[in-house]
C-alpha cells in the first residue's frame, strides 16, 4: 500500500491536535487516505480547502512542515484466496514475515446488503456446549457477543466454538489483543490444524489504539469476498469490542464532540451497527456469522458499551463461575441467543423449547430457593428439589467443558427433571410429557 | 408545492464532515428542501437542514465518502414527499420511499433511487364521483382493488378549497399516470387528476372532518394488551424495554394478529434479520379476519440501522404519511415503529454535528416537541364523506441502560396514552410478553366512552372485572414481598394465597407464547372465558392446613389452566383440561 507516483506533497501542516492535524489543500475526497510524516491518516473533514486528517498512529512529533501525501482512495484491502492462512495488521499488510497478498483492491467498510435479498439465518451452529446449543442456540448469519468480565476464558470459549463451527473460515479481527492472546489463538489454531482455515487482522496493545478502528472492516471485508464471491461460510470473532468503542471515543473527544453517555460518541450505536450488522446470511449460500467479545468492567452491562451492543446484537452470551460446581457456565438467565426460535422445535427435536425454558424456570426457582436460604429462612421440600436439581443441570448441561449433542442434552434434560419433580411441577405440553417423559 | 421557480437552485459543495454537506447556493433554498449531490456522476439526496447566508447545510441520505469541494448540486424545490397511489400495500420501501426489491444487486448502492410505485402495473378503476359534484381535497373520486383492500382514489391533498368534477374516466383499466379526472377550480382553471399524488412527509394530512378521542377497543389477541390494559382504535401507545426484553417480538404479534385493515411497519434503525423474518413469513401468514395473507395488508418500511442514518429520520415520516393516506380512504391502520429511540439518536447525531446547544443527554432541546408533533398525527377520524377511518400508533422505546428517565422515553410518555413498560425481571423470569402489569397504564381504559364500549361489545361487568384483577396483581406483589421479607412460614396463610391467586392470573392471562401456534394469538371472547375462569378460582375459598400445601396446588391448578390455553377454544381437548381443572378445585374448596 504506497502512494502513487508523481502525487503533489503538501509540506505546511497549519494545525496540529492529539488525534489530528489540518492542512491547506483541493481537490481532496472525504474519509480518502493519506500519509503525513510517515504514518497513516483519513480525511474526516473538509472546508472550503481546510483538510483534516485523523492520524492513526497519533500525532506525537509532527513537524509543522512534515510531509503529506493524499492517496487518493479510501483505505482498501487486497482480496483473493491468498488471504486464508495470513496474519495482517490493522492496515492489512502482513505481520506473518509473508509476502504481501496480491488480489482485487476493495475499499473496506462498503456498502449494506439490501434487506430484502437477505435470506432468513436458518443453519444451526453446533458447538456442543450445552449452555450454547440447548439454550442459546446459534445459527449461521447471526451476530451475538460475550458478554465477560476481563478475567473470563472469554477468548479460550472463543476459540473452542470456532473449531466446533465447522466453518469455512475463521476470520479473527483482534483489537487491543494482549500478545499472549494473540499467540494463543495463533497456537490452538495450529494445533488444530486449521491454519489454512484462518485469518487473522490483529491490533495488539502495543500498537496505536486508533488503528483499532481499522481492524473490523478489514476482517469484514475478507469475510464478504469469501462469503459472496466464494459462498464460504464464514465466521468472524470479534475480540474485544470494548477496545474498538474506547477508540472511537478517543476520536471523538479529542475531536471536541460532544459527548453522550459515559463519554462515548452520540454515534456510537450506528458505529457498531454498522459493523454487526455486516453478518447476514447471502442468498447464494455463503453467511458471515459474527461472535464477538464485550469486555464489561465491574459486570455492569448498562455502561454504554454492552447496552448499545445489546440493542444491536442477537442476543448476547454471558460467562459465570458457578460456585457450587466450580466451573464456568454459560448464565442461562441473562444469555439470550434471539434467532435460536428459527432452528428450535424444527432443526432439532420437537421437545427442544419446552425443555429449554422449563430447565431454565426451575432454575430460576431453585435461585428463589438460594435466595431463601442466605434470607435464614426454612426451606420447603419443593424448594430442596430445585437446589438439587440446579446443581446437576450446572454440572452436566450449562458447564463450558460438557461436550454432547443436541438430542443427549435435550435426554439429560428430562431425566434431570424426572429425577427431580413430578409432571405438574414440570408443567410441559402433556404430548410432549407422554412421549419424553423418562419411565423408571 | 413551496416553489414554483422554473429554473432550479444549483449550488457547489464547500464543506464535508461525514453526511453533513455545506453546499453554496447560487439562489433561492427552502428549509427541508430536497437536493442532489453529484459525486462523480452519482446523484446523492440530501436535505437541507439549515440555512445561513448563502450556505445550504444538508444532511445527505448516503455515505459521503470520496465527496469533494466544489461537486455540483441541484436543488429540487420540494420538501421530502411521500409517492401515494395504488401499489404500496406488500411492497417493501427504504426510509425515502424507493422500492427495496426493484434495486439491483445483493449490495445497496449509493444514488441507486428506484420509484415507489409500479407505472405500468393496470388497475381496474371504479368512479365514485359523479360530473357535476362538488369535491374537496382527500374526496373520493373513484377506487381500485388493491389486493383485496378498497384503494380510493382521491381529491390530491395538495387541493385547497372546493373543485368541480368536470370529468371523470368510465370505469376500466388504467395506470396510475392516467388522467381518471378533471377538477375545476371556483376560477375555472381546470386541474387533471391522476391514481398518484405526492405529499411532504414531515407535514400532517389534516384532509378530515373531526378527530374525536378514540372510543373503542382496538383487539390485539395480546392478552395483558386487550385484557389488562387495552389499545383504543386510534389511540397511541408506547413500549419502552431494555434490549431483549421483548420490544419487536412484541410489535411483530401486532402486525401480524391486530385487527386492523392495514398494517404499517416502520423498521426504523433496528436488525436487518428482524425485518427478514417478515419477508419470509407474511406472504405464508393469514390475516385472521380476512383469510387473505398478511402480505396483501401490509407494507414495510425498512430503513435498518447499517442503512444511512440520516434515512432513518425520514422513514418514520414517511411511514405516518402512507398510514394517514390509507386512513383518508376510511380504513383502519395500525402503524408501528421500531424503535423511535433510533430516529431520536438520528437527530442527536445531526445536531451534533451542527454544533448545536444540546439539550439532556446530548438529545436536540426541541426533541420533546418533535416527538409530540409525531404522535399527535395518529387517531380516529370523520372524514368528509362521514366514513371513519383510523391510525393507531405503537411504538417502542429503546432507554438507554433500560433507564426509564431518559429524555426519548420521558418525552414519550407525555404524549403516547398507553405505556406497556417491559421488565428486565419479567424477560429475565421468561415471563413473556414482559409488560410489567402493575407499572404499565392505558389512560383509555379511564374514557368513559371506551369503558362504555368495552361493556356493550364484552359484558357488563368487564371494565370491574379488569380493575379488580389489577388489585389481585397488586396485593399479590405486596403479599410475595412480605414473604420474601418475613419468611414463608412467619406470615399469615392468606398472603400466600393471595400471591398464588395473583400468580394464577399472572401465569394465564399475562403470559402468552408468542410461538405457541394456539396461545399465540386469543380472541376476546376466549379472553373473556379464561378471564371469568381466573376470578372464579380467585373467589373461590379454599382450605388449606399448612403453607406448604399452598405452593403445590396452585402449581397443579395452573398446569390445568396452562394446558387449556395451548388447545384450541372448547375443543374435546381443551374441555378435558378443563373437567381435571374442576376436580382439582374441588380437593380444597371449602364446603358451605
Ligand atoms: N412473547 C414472547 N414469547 C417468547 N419469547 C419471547 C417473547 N418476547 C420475547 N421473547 C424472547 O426474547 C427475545 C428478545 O425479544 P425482542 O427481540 O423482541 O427484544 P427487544 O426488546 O426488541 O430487544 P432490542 O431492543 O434489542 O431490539 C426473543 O428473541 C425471544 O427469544
Ligand atoms: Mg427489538
Amino acid at each position: 500500500m504506497s502512494p502513487v507516483a508523481f502525487q503533489k506533497i503538501y509540506t505546511h501542516i497549519t494545525n496540529i491536535t492529539k488525534a489530528t492535524c489540518s492542512l491547506k489543500a483541493s481537490g481532496i475526497g472525504n474519509e480518502e487516505l493519506a500519509v503525513v510524516h510517515g504514518r497513516l491518516a483519513q480525511v474526516v473533514k473538509i472546508m472550503d480547502d481546510e483538510v483534516t486528517l485523523q492520524v492513526f498512529g497519533g500525532t506525537e512529533g509532527i513537524p509543522s512542515n512534515a510531509e503529506v501525501i493524499f492517496y487518493n482512495r479510501p483505505p482498501t484491502l487486497k482480496v483473493s484466496d491468498d488471504l486464508a492462512g495470513r496474519f495482517f495488521n490493522a492496515y492489512g499488510h502482513p505481520i506473518d514475515g509473508g509476502p504481501e497478498v496480491e488480489g482485487e483492491e476493495r475499499p473496506i467498510g462498503g456498502p449494506s446488503v439490501n434487506p430484502v435479498r437477505r435470506r432468513q439465518p436458518s443453519e444451526l451452529i453446533a458447538t456442543g456446549i450445552a449452555g450454547i446449543d440447548l439454550n442459546n442456540t446459534l445459527v449461521t448469519g447471526q451476530k451475538i457477543p460475550f458478554f465477560a468480565d476481563p478475567d473470563q476464558p472469554f477468548n479460550q470459549v472463543m476459540a473452542m466454538v470456532a473449531l466446533r463451527a465447522e466453518a469455512d473460515k475463521i476470520i479473527l479481527a483482534g483489537m487491543g489483543l494482549t500478545n499472549d492472546d494473540y499467540l494463543y489463538y495463533k497456537n490452538v489454531f495450529e494445533n488444530a490444524g486449521a491454519l489454512d482455515r484462518i485469518i487473522s487482522f490483529v491490533n495488539t496493545t502495543e500498537d496505536p489504539p486508533v488503528e483499532r478502528l481499522l481492524v473490523p472492516d478489514m476482517a469484514l471485508t475478507a469475510a464478504e469476498y469469501f462469503a459472496v464471491d466464494k459462498n464460504e461460510k464464514v465466521l468472524v470473532l470479534l475480540t474485544d469490542m470494548t477496545l474498538y468503542a474506547d477508540a472511537l471515543s478517543i476520536v471523538s473527544n479529542r475531536m471536541d464532540q460532544i459527548p453522550s453517555k459515559d463519554s462515548m460518541p452520540g454515534s456510537l450505536y450506528s458505529d457498531l451497527a454498522k459493523i454487526y450488522e455486516k453478518a447476514v446470511q447471502f442468498p447464494s449460500g455463503g453467511s458471515i456469522t459474527i461472535i464477538a467479545v464485550t469486555t464489561l468492567s465491574g459486570g455492569d452491562i448498562t455502561h454504554a458499551i454492552p447496552d448499545n451492543t445489546g440493542y444491536i446484537t442477537e442476543g448476547q452470551l454471558f460467562l459465570r463461575r458457578d460456585t457450587d460446581i466450580g466451573k464456568v457456565i454459560v448464565d442461562p438467565f441473562r444469555s439470550l441467543s434471539r434467532l435460536k426460535q428459527l432452528v428450535i422445535g424444527t432443526k432439532t427435536r420437537e421437545d427442544h423449547p419446552q425443555v429449554m425454558n422449563t430447565a431454565v424456570r426451575l432454575y430460576a426457582d431453585a435461585a428463589n430457593a438460594k435466595t431463601k436460604l442466605e434470607n435464614g429462612f426454612d426451606l420447603t421440600d419443593y424448594d430442596q428439589r430445585t437446589l438439587d436439581f440446579a446443581k446437576e443441570y450446572s454440572e452436566y448441561l450449562l458447564a463450558i467443558d460438557v461436550n454432547i449433542d443436541i438430542n443427549k442434552m435435550l435426554d439429560t434434560g428430562w431425566q434431570l427433571f424426572a429425577r427431580h419433580f413430578n409432571k405438574a411441577e414440570v408443567g410441559i405440553k402433556q404430548e410432549l410429557v407422554d412421549k419424553y417423559w423418562p419411565e423408571k | 408545492m413551496i416553489m414554483n421557480n422554473t429554473k432550479k437552485t444549483t449550488g457547489k459543495v464547500s464543506g464535508i464532515i461525514a453526511n453533513l454537506v455545506i453546499v453554496r447556493a447560487d439562489g433561492p433554498v427552502a428549509q427541508n428542501e430536497i437536493c442532489y449531490i453529484n459525486r462523480d456522476g452519482i446523484d446523492l439526496m440530501a436535505e437541507v437542514i439549515k440555512i445561513i447566508g448563502n450556505q445550504a447545510y444538508t444532511q445527505v441520505f448516503e455515505s459521503t465518502r470520496g465527496l469533494r469541494i466544489g461537486s455540483p448540486v441541484v436543488f429540487e424545490g420540494h420538501l421530502l414527499e411521500a409517492t401515494l397511489g395504488p401499489g404500496i400495500l406488500s411492497s417493501v420501501y427504504d426510509g425515502l420511499m424507493h422500492d427495496l426489491h426493484e434495486m439491483t444487486g445483493v449490495f445497496l448502492k449509493p444514488g441507486e433511487y428506484t420509484r415507489a410505485l409500479d407505472p405500468e402495473k393496470i388497475w381496474d378503476f371504479k368512479p365514485l364521483a359523479k360530473v357535476g359534484d362538488q369535491v374537496l381535497a382527500a374526496d373520493w373520486l373513484g377506487e381500485v382493488m388493491e389486493n383485496s383492500i378498497p384503494h380510493r382514489i382521491m381529491v390530491p391533498f395538495v387541493f385547497e378549497g372546493k373543485y368541480t368534477v368536470k370529468s371523470i374516466v368510465a370505469a376500466g383499466s388504467y395506470k396510475i399516470n392516467d388522467t381518471i379526472a378533471i377538477l375545476t377550480d371556483s376560477n375555472g382553471k381546470d386541474f387533471p387528476v391522476t391514481m398518484v399524488q405526492y405529499w411532504p412527509v414531515k407535514k400532517a394530512i389534516k384532509a378530515y372532518k373531526d378527530k374525536p378521542r378514540p372510543f373503542k377497543l382496538f383487539q390485539t389477541g395480546v392478552r395483558t394488551m386487550d385484557t389488562l390494559n387495552p389499545m383504543a382504535e386510534g389511540g397511541t401507545g408506547f413500549i419502552p424495554g431494555p434490549f431483549g426484553s421483548g420490544k419487536t417480538v412484541l410489535q411483530h404479534a401486532l402486525s401480524r394478529q391486530a385487527e386492523a385493515d392495514v398494517v404499517i411497519v416502520a423498521a426504523c434503525g433496528e436488525r436487518a434479520n428482524e425485518v427478514v423474518e417478515l419477508f419470509v413469513e407474511f406472504p405464508e401468514l393469514e390475516d385472521p379476519k380476512t383469510g387473505r395473507k398478511l402480505i396483501e395488508r401490509t407494507t414495510i418500511i425498512a430503513n435498518t440501522s447499517n442503512m444511512p442514518v440520516a434515512a432513518r429520520e425520514a422513514s418514520v415520516y414517511t411511514a405516518m404519511t402512507i398510514a394517514e393516506y390509507y386512513r383518508s380512504m376510511g380504513l383502519k391502520i395500525l402503524l408501528l415503529a421500531d424503535s423511535t429511540s433510533r430516529w431520536a439518536q438520528a437527530l442527536r447525531e445531526m445536531s451534533n454535528r451542527m454544533e448545536e446547544l444540546p439539550g439532556p443527554d446530548a438529545f436536540p432541546m426541541d426533541l420533546p416537541a418533535i416527538i409530540s408533533n409525531f404522535y399527535s398525527r395518529a387517531g380516529y377520524v370523520y372524514l368528509n364523506n362521514n366514513q371513519t377511518g383510523s391510525i393507531t400508533f405503537i411504538g417502542t422505546v429503546s432507554p438507554a441502560g433500560g433507564n426509564l428517565k431518559e429524555p426519548v422515553t420521558e418525552s414519550t410518555k407525555k404524549v403516547a396514552r398507553a405505556f406497556y413498560a417491559l421488565s428486565q425481571q419479567r424477560a429475565d423470569s421468561k415471563r413473556y410478553p414482559a409488560i410489567d402489569p402493575i407499572d404499565s397504564y392505558s389512560k383509555y381504559l379511564e374514557y368513559p366512552e371506551v369503558q362504555e364500549s368495552l361493556r356493550t361489545s364484552i359484558s357488563d361487568d368487564w371494565v370491574d372485572k379488569v380493575m379488580l384483577v389489577k388489585n389481585i396483581m397488586i396485593r399479590g406483589r405486596e403479599a410475595s414481598e412480605q414473604i420474601n421479607i418475613l419468611g414463608d412460614d412467619s406470615v399469615p396463610l392468606d398472603y400466600h394465597l393471595a400471591f398464588w391467586k395473583s400468580e394464577v392470573i399472572d401465569a394465564i392471562i399475562l403470559q402468552q407464547d408468542a410461538f405457541d401456534k394456539i396461545d399465540f394469538n386469543t380472541p376476546i371472547v376466549r379472553q373473556k372465558y379464561m378471564l371469568d375462569k381466573v376470578i372464579d378460582i380467585y373467589e373461590t375459598d379454599f382450605e388449606f392446613d399448612s403453607f406448604e400445601e399452598v405452593n403445590p396446588f396452585f402449581k397443579r391448578i395452573i398446569n390445568q389452566l396452562k394446558q387449556m390455553n395451548y388447545s384450541e377454544f372448547q375443543s374435546e381437548q381443551f374441555k378435558r383440561f378443563e373437567n381435571e381443572l374442576y376436580k382439582i378445585i374441588e380437593e380444597r374448596k371449602v364446603k358451605k
